[in-house]
């Protein structure tokens, strides 16, 4: 029974957010070339433009916006249906038989955010190159061979693998706080938005401090 | 047996036990009565230590489980069937899940063998052939004794049961009495029912206590209180028949 709370967490949180993901990390790859061109154009650099786009996608907003993304999706999701199982007293039944909710619905969560989040972000940034590179190239007429020689010479692993170690941080903290909030005491279809509301606010906030302090910490 | 000595609890600064004393036989059905809202939910949460309480003690076979732990409590709830009074299945599991669920837990029975088990319990509360079925898809009745054959499963010593005919049309509040009774007689559990629902005195109880402002009142055996002198007992128990 653990071992299929995994699995479906797993499947919940990672390949059942693809699809969006596929999308946002695309359009952001998108902006982010047509940003960095239009600020490197103003002093002549707009060869940079693969470089700036890849650091800041593999670096920060890749990262982060799947974080938000998933927390979006996932965290709100998550704390309703604790929040339900709260109010309707399931959480109380999985107690009396002598079964521990922590060890049964918030580890298996825990595990999902750990794992799935560095992989659908390495997901996200693959697309988010991939838009770039289409805006950089296709509609900025950068030259294809100067956009990858800039990426591959400024954009090296450790960007890739930091970026990474801050997704496996940002999967802890966007589920800890789901069933932070799913799991508190509360009353009533009030209380499980209240929950899913209070997942979402709580999780971006404490993915934001994270970050600031990963970004210090690791680059 | 179970002992309460003088339980107490408060919850959001009101006082909902004020010093309960009472002990409940081994092998036989006592009925907790008591108006809504005086405190019988929360004595059966006390019971099976999903909250503690502000003093006094609570005996299970020997044993105080006040100053237990989590990890300490759960080898008495593993002896516990709990029936809650929504029903308290998984949405997410089948029936044949949810029954399952406590065997999975704490046996090592092969997919055979609990497949089996299932079967047996549905057939005993009368639903066998509704494994598949999610619990969303049931009735009010269908959910209750779903959650009887999962209470049932371990083949408890104790079975607490909150409310069990809560919400349900007096048709099916009769046969989940009969059920519960006919339960009790074959597994010999001792059975302790927390309820508002006068019908279960006749139908159910051996020994009948009444919870009032925070304190048992009064016990004894249908009979005795039926024939108790107390102005309050005689009030609580109009209309009871035997």
């Amino acid at each position: 029974m653990w071992w299929m709370q995994l699995i479906k967490q797993m499947e919940f949180l990672g390949v059942r957010s693809v699809p969006v993901l596929l999308l946002t990390g695309g359009f952001t790859g998108m902006v982010l070339a047509l940003q960095s061109f239009q600020a490197l154009e103003r002093f002549g650099g707009q060869i940079l433009v693969g470089a700036i786009a890849s650091l800041g996608q593999a670096r920060e907003l890749g990262p982060i916006l799947t974080a938000f993304l998933v927390a979006g999706r996932v965290g709100s999701a998550m704390a309703a249906e604790l929040a339900s199982m709260q109010i309707s007293e399931q959480i109380d039944a999985l107690r009396a038989m002598a079964v521990s909710p922590f060890k049964f619905l918030v580890v298996p969560r825990l595990i999902a955010g750990v794992t799935m989040l560095p992989i659908v972000t390495v997901i996200a940034n693959f697309i988010g190159t991939l838009g770039s590179y289409l805006v950089a190239v296709i509609f900025l007429h950068v030259n294809a061979g100067i956009y990858w020689n800039q990426v591959f010479l400024f954009v090296g692993p450790q960007d890739l693998l930091n970026g990474l170690l801050k997704s496996v941080f940002f999967g802890l903290i966007l589920t800890g706080a789901a069933c932070w909030a799913g799991l508190e005491e509360r009353v009533g279809a009030e209380g499980i938005g209240r929950a899913a509301t209070a997942a979402v606010v709580r999780g971006y906030v404490l993915i934001l401090i994270a970050d600031y302090f990963l970004t210090d910490l690791l680059f | 047996m179970i002992k309460l000595v003088n339980l107490t609890k408060s919850i959001e600064n009101k006082r909902v036990l004020q010093g309960v004393n009472l002990e409940i036989e081994r092998e036989q059905i006592t009925l907790i009565l008591g108006q809504s809202g005086v405190g019988k939910t929360v004595l059966l949460r006390l019971l099976l230590g999903l909250i503690k309480p502000d003093g006094g003690e609570i005996w299970i076979e020997g044993e105080n489980i006040v100053p237990l732990n989590e990890r300490e409590l759960d080898s008495v709830r593993k002896r516990c069937g709990v029936l809650f009074q929504g029903g308290a299945l998984f949405d997410s599991l089948t029936v044949g899940e949810n029954i399952a669920f406590p065997l999975r837990q704490h046996t090592h029975l092969s997919e055979r063998e609990l497949h089996g088990k299932v079967h047996e319990k549905l057939e005993q509360v009368g639903l066998d052939g509704i494994e598949r079925q999610k619990p969303a898809e049931l009735s009010g009745g269908m959910r209750k004794r779903v959650a009887l054959a999962r209470a049932l499963a371990l083949d408890p010593e104790i079975l607490l049961l909150d409310e069990p005919t809560a919400g349900l049309d007096p048709v099916t509040g009769r046969a989940i009495a009969d059920l519960i009774h006919e339960t009790q007689m074959r597994s010999k559990a001792t059975c302790v029912a927390v309820t508002h629902d006068l019908t279960l005195v006749e139908r159910l109880a051996d020994r009948v206590a009444l919870l009032h402002d925070g304190k048992i009142l009064a016990v004894g055996t249908p009979h005795e209180m039926l024939s108790s002198s107390d102005s309050l007992v005689k009030e609580f128990l109009k209309g009871v028949e035997l």
